[in-house]
Order: structure tokens, then C-alpha cells, then sequence
């Protein structure tokens, strides 16, 4: 396995090639994670994989962060408001530098660093402690706020999953954000599309989503992007830049990522089952090999 | 209430501390001209109110800085949670409405993003009781404290005159983490101006002695009422020690201890339920070194209903006349 840092990423020139060094760091994550739910016995897959992406884009090629220095006043904010892929927050965080890989096997350990959802007291770089859904966006609109009040101007990326929109609290603050409207918060949308109990659209169906942003008074990107194409990932937020004029313009804004629950592993994929269940002996070893292989194809790429 | 008590003036055995009707003042208006005045050195300070800030006064802090007020309209949840992102970013925000939502509405938002990431967020629960007596049942809070108080890392204040008030918001600014201070609605005499502040952790001894025939703790509105009630009772010969709960939690178990182990008994006064409230926090804190019987006046577990202030805290058993026959009742036992 390749080991390549955060400055080997920041320092690449050509585009193709430092979106797949973040396709790779993210394949790698994916891993850790597999590994980790495994030995643990505890943890949720599904939402976790399909974050991968996106959440790696953000740590390696768009937040303004320091992890020797996670608690820096003027640094961007990210919650995970969907806190059950906790275990791809501390895989991307660890794999960013902000603590050593070898505690992310501690994970729901007691007396751990890493509890069973984000705890912004006990993780480095966790900038807010999730868990029960739906508070990410109020929270995060409460940090915009702060930023503008400050002029400190840092960003706040909000990541949700369709559980946090089913909460009334998302629909709250995002009511509340479309009247205060922070020139630096933005929601982007995990849309994997399968909820802990079946597929979305038989639990809460959110259709039309972006239109419901927009009847909100949100800025909404002009498609749904690919969450797991960096590709897309990267034109996405060309798009923000764009339509914030790099922080000028009014927010809040809105991504929404067409992703799949559990990418990476094909017979966990798009399966709600595999949102929270335990990965076992037999399912490791079918789906190890796999995100291997997908690791493999990548760093061939870099 | 009787005209002819409006001109009473009590005074209690050792403290001087007196019940003059007169001298009155509402906690919300209070509250919302010390909010004002605090703005002026603390630029850390924001306010979020969930469109009743006409009623909780919070109206005067926006009036005077609007760029630190925030309605967040009739969504207490998110005004919660908003606050808390403010607070992560160095700011010490004000949350107000009234005393209920924020304590059922609010209550995941208060538990799991204020208090378990220790969040230095005032939370200011207006129209406390039954103060808000007119509008009936759905707008009673008599379960905030109870709920305010199981969550770790939460302080909870439950001044008992105007001046409390003033005091608690000063006490609430100092702490790095979460505060709910229970308010009310109406004017209630003043009580404290010109004495020792309200301290987070101590019970303020309003009347103490060698020996007694009982305590009685009291927190909130009651506590002018308790006032009375200990004077009438010493002249009838009856010693009650009287301590005043405004830090509900922390609690002065010390204080409580020291007092119950004199007679052995302790008669608890709020305005709340009594399961739960100031009641169960006194017993938790005596009965795990003094024997002790206590009783309990509050609410009894049941919905209240709408009608003047003072005649529905008569209905439901918190009168001055109601504590000195209680507290007689337990002294003979």
C-alpha cells in the first residue's frame, strides 16, 4: 500500500492526478473502516462508505485546516450531522494527521478517544459531537452566523444523510438559514437513498429535494453531482466558488452527491441492511479483497 | 390575594430580610434591562429569542443591539442548536422563550449539543410555574427542573426576586458551559437588593438558630411566601429555619445537611411538580447523611388550569398560609 501525505496532495500540479491521490486516500479509509467494523464487532458500514468521497475531497482539497492545530479559531468547520459514519470521520481524520491510525482499532473502546458517534471533546479535529440526527444544520448555521458576526470568515460544511432530513430540526434550520442567509454555510447532501429500515423513498420519500432547498430560499448547485467520482466532486465545488463569488455572494448553498450505501464492497451495496449490521468473518473476507482491488486500481492511477 | 396584605411588612427572626409588596418588580423585566446593560461590556454576548420577545423583554436587547439578536421565530429547537454553534465560535449566547418549550421542545438539542459538549449557552426559561396562569395548562412549566437538572453539566438557577435575576445572569456569564435560569412572568416583591449576591452552589440562609423546630427550603416565587410563613411561625412559637434554593444544581447539600440534622425535619417549597423539582433535590441531598422526614409542597403531579396568578398558586396548595399549616403539621411529627 502507497503511503501518500496531505503535502504530496497539496503539491501536485496536475488536477487528474491529485483527484486520484483523494480517490485513493478515501478507497484507503474505506478500508480502515472495513477493517475496524470487523475486529469491533460495532459500527455502521453503509453510511459510512458512501461518504468516503466527498469527506476526503474536503479534508484534502478544500478545507482551510491545520491538524496540529484543531482548535485554530479561524479554521473551516465541518459536522458530520449524519454521526453514524463516525468511523470514516476518524479513518479520513487520522489518515489527514490529526491522531495516529493505530487508534482507530480503539474504536467504541472504553476508555477510547473514538466513541460509537463524533464527541467534539474527545476526537481531535471533531468540530461538533453528532449522533441523534438532524442537528448539524442549525448548529452549523449558528458557526456561519459566528463567522460573519467575527469576520473571521471561515466556511461551514454541513454533511447530511436522508435521516437528518427526515428530522423537523433540518427543516428548522434550514427555514431559519434562508432568512439570515451566511455567505459560508453549506449543506451537502450524502444521497445515498437507503435509510436503516428500506430504501428512502418507501421510509420518507424527500423528492424533489433540491426543489425543497430552493422553496427555501437556499442556493442550490444546478444538478446532483457524482459522490463518488472526484471528478464531479471537484466541479461541484467549482460551482460553489462560482456562485458564492469565493465567499462574497449571499449563501447558504446546497450540494446534493448521488452516492451508493456501502460503495466499495458490491453485495453490501445500496442493501439497508448493511447500514448498522456487524461485519462478520464470512462477510470481511468477500469484501476485503474487493476494496483491495479497488484500492489497487487506483494507485495505479496516481 | 387579600388588599390589606399589600401593605404588610414582615420581618424575619435574624436576617432582616423583608416582604414588602410595594417594592416589587417582574423577573422579565428585569432580566431584559440587565441583558441591555450587559451587553454594553460584553461583546461575547448574543440573544436568540423564538418570537416572544415582546413577552420575555428580550425585544430591548435587539432594540438596542440589533446586530447581536436573532428571532429565530417559533422553532426552539433550532434556536437551540444555532446558539450552540454560536458558542463554539466564542460567543456566550442568550436563549429565551418560555420556560416550557425550551425545556420540551428544545430538550435533545439542550442534552445532547449544549450539555454534552459543555456549551457556555444561557438558557433563559421566561413565564417559569405557573406564572403564565391565564393561558392554562399547555403554557405551565412544571417539569423544567426536573429536566434541567438530570442532564450533566448543567447548571440550574431558579432566583427568587428581581435582584436574583441580575444576580444569576452575572453568576451565568462566568461559567463555561451551560445555564438555565428560571424566570416568571409577574411582579413579586423584591427581596435581596443591597444583600449578598446569589451564589452558584450555596443556599442563602435567610433565617437560622442554635436549635429548631424545622427547616423549610425554598425556591422561585415561593420564596416571599416562606418569608412570611417563617415570621408567622415564630410568633407562634414555632423555630423554622428558613434556606433559600436558588442553585438548584449545583446544591448546597452542605447548608441542607446542617439545617436538617437541628430537627430532623425539612419542608420544601416550589413552584413546580414535586416529583422531580426542588423537593426531590433537597431529599437527595439530606438523605444520604441526615435521617430526616421531609414534605413536599408544590404541584402534586396533576395538569394546573388557567385563572389569576395568585388565587391558582392558592388552588394548588403554595400559599403563605399553606406553608405555615404544613410546616406546623411537620413540626408535631
Amino acid at each position: 500500500m502507497k503511503e501518500i501525505d496531505a503535502n504530496q496532495i497539496a503539491a501536485e500540479k496536475d488536477l487528474n492526478k491529485k483527484l486520484a491521490m483523494i480517490a485513493y486516500k478515501a478507497q484507503a479509509a474505506r478500508l480502515d473502516v472495513l477493517r475496524v467494523l470487523h475486529e469491533k464487532g460495532t459500527g455502521h458500514w453503509g453510511g459510512a462508505a458512501s461518504a468516503a468521497d466527498v469527506m476526503n475531497y474536503l479534508y484534502y482539497n478544500r478545507l482551510n485546516i491545520d491538524p496540529k492545530k484543531p482548535a485554530d479559531e479561524n479554521r473551516d468547520r465541518f459536522i458530520l450531522s449524519k454521526g453514524h459514519a463516525s468511523t470514516m470521520l476518524y479513518a479520513t481524520l487520522a489518515g489527514r494527521g490529526y491522531f495516529d491510525k493505530k487508534k482507530l482499532m480503539t474504536f467504541r473502546d472504553i476508555d477510547s478517544d473514538l466513541q460509537g458517534h463524533p464527541c467534539m471533546h474527545a476526537t481531535p479535529g471533531v468540530d461538533m459531537s453528532t449522533g441523534a440526527l438532524g442537528h448539524g444544520i442549525s448548529v452549523g448555521l449558528g458557526m456561519a452566523l459566528a463567522s460573519q458576526h467575527s469576520k473571521r470568515n471561515f466556511w461551514t460544511y454541513v454533511m447530511v444523510g436522508e435521516g437528518c432530513l427526515d428530522e423537523g430540526e433540518s427543516w428548522e434550520g434550514i427555514m431559519a438559514a434562508g432568512k439570515f442567509a451566511p455567505k459560508r454555510l453549506v449543506v451537502l447532501v450524502d444521497y445515498n437513498k437507503v435509510q436503516l429500515d428500506g430504501p428512502a423513498d418507501k421510509i420518507m420519500p424527500l423528492e424533489p429535494l433540491a426543489d425543497k432547498f430552493a422553496a427555501f430560499n437556499w442556493t442550490v448547485a444546478p444538478k446532483a453531482y457524482d459522490g463518488h467520482d472526484m471528478q464531479s466532486i471537484q466541479e461541484s465545488f467549482e460551482w460553489l466558488d462560482e456562485a458564492s463569488n469565493n465567499g462574497e455572494a449571499a449563501g447558504p448553498y446546497v450540494i446534493i452527491f448521488n452516492s451508493s450505501k456501502g460503495k466499495g464492497v458490491k453485495h453490501m451495496e445500496n442493501d439497508h441492511k448493511w447500514h448498522g449490521a456487524p461485519v462478520d468473518d464470512k462477510n470481511f473476507a468477500k469484501a476485503e479483497p474487493e476494496l483491495e482491488a479497488g484500492l489497487a486500481e487506483l494507485e495505479a492511477k496516481i | 390575594m387579600k388588599s390589606a396584605d399589600r401593605t404588610q411588612t414582615a420581618n424575619t427572626a435574624n436576617t432582616g430580610i423583608t416582604v414588602n409588596k410595594e417594592h416589587a418588580a417582574a423577573m422579565r423585566d428585569v432580566f431584559g434591562k440587565h441583558l441591555v446593560e450587559m451587553g454594553k461590556t460584553h461583546p461575547e454576548l448574543m440573544v436568540l429569542d423564538a418570537d416572544v420577545s415582546g413577552s420575555t423583554r428580550t425585544g430591548w436587547f435587539g432594540d438596542a443591539y440589533p446586530e447581536r439578536f436573532y428571532n429565530v421565530g417559533v422553532a426552539e429547537a433550532n434556536m437551540v442548536d444555532v446558539a450552540a454553534g454560536l458558542a463554539t465560535a466564542g460567543y456566550h449566547p442568550v436563549i429565551s422563550t418560555f420556560s416550557i418549550f425550551l425545556a420540551l421542545k428544545g430538550t435533545d438539542q439542550i442534552r445532547n449539543v449544549l450539555c454534552y459538549n459543555c456549551l457556555p449557552v444561557i438558557i433563559a426559561g421566561g413565564y417559569g410555574g405557573i406564572s403564565d396562569s391565564f393561558d392554562g395548562a399547555s403554557h405551565h412549566a412544571l417539569t423544567d427542573l426536573a429536566i434541567m437538572r438530570a442532564f450533566p453539566n448543567m447548571t440550574v438557577l431558579s432566583p427568587g426576586d428581581g435582584q436574583e435575576v441580575k444576580d444569576a445572569l452575572e453568576e451565568a456569564m462566568k461559567i463555561n458551559g451551560p445555564v438555565y435560569i428560571r424566570l416568571s412572568r409577574n411582579e413579586t416583591p423584591l427581596l435581596f437588593e443591597g444583600r449578598e449576591s446569589l451564589k452558584v452552589g450555596k443556599a442563602r440562609k435567610i433565617a437560622e438558630y442554635d436549635e429548631a423546630d424545622l427547616s423549610i427550603a425554598v425556591s422561585g416565587i415561593p420564596t416571599y411566601m416562606a418569608v412570611e410563613a417563617q415570621q408567622q411561625l415564630k410568633a407562634e412559637g414555632i423555630t423554622a429555619e428558613l434556606l433559600e434554593i436558588s442553585s438548584i444544581k449545583p446544591i448546597d447539600a452542605e447548608a441542607l445537611q446542617a439545617s436538617a440534622k437541628k430537627s430532623g425535619k425539612l419542608l420544601t417549597v416550589e413552584e413546580h411538580n414535586i416529583r422531580g423539582g426542588v423537593g426531590s433535590a433537597c431529599a437527595e441531598a439530606v438523605s444520604r447523611e441526615v435521617p430526616c422526614l421531609i414534605d413536599m409542597i408544590g404541584i402534586e403531579d396533576t395538569f394546573t388550569e388557567s385563572g389569576p396568578y395568585d388565587k391558582l398558586m392558592t388552588k394548588y396548595g403554595i400559599s403563605v398560609d399553606a406553608i405555615v399549616k404544613r410546616a406546623k403539621k411537620l413540626a408535631e411529627k
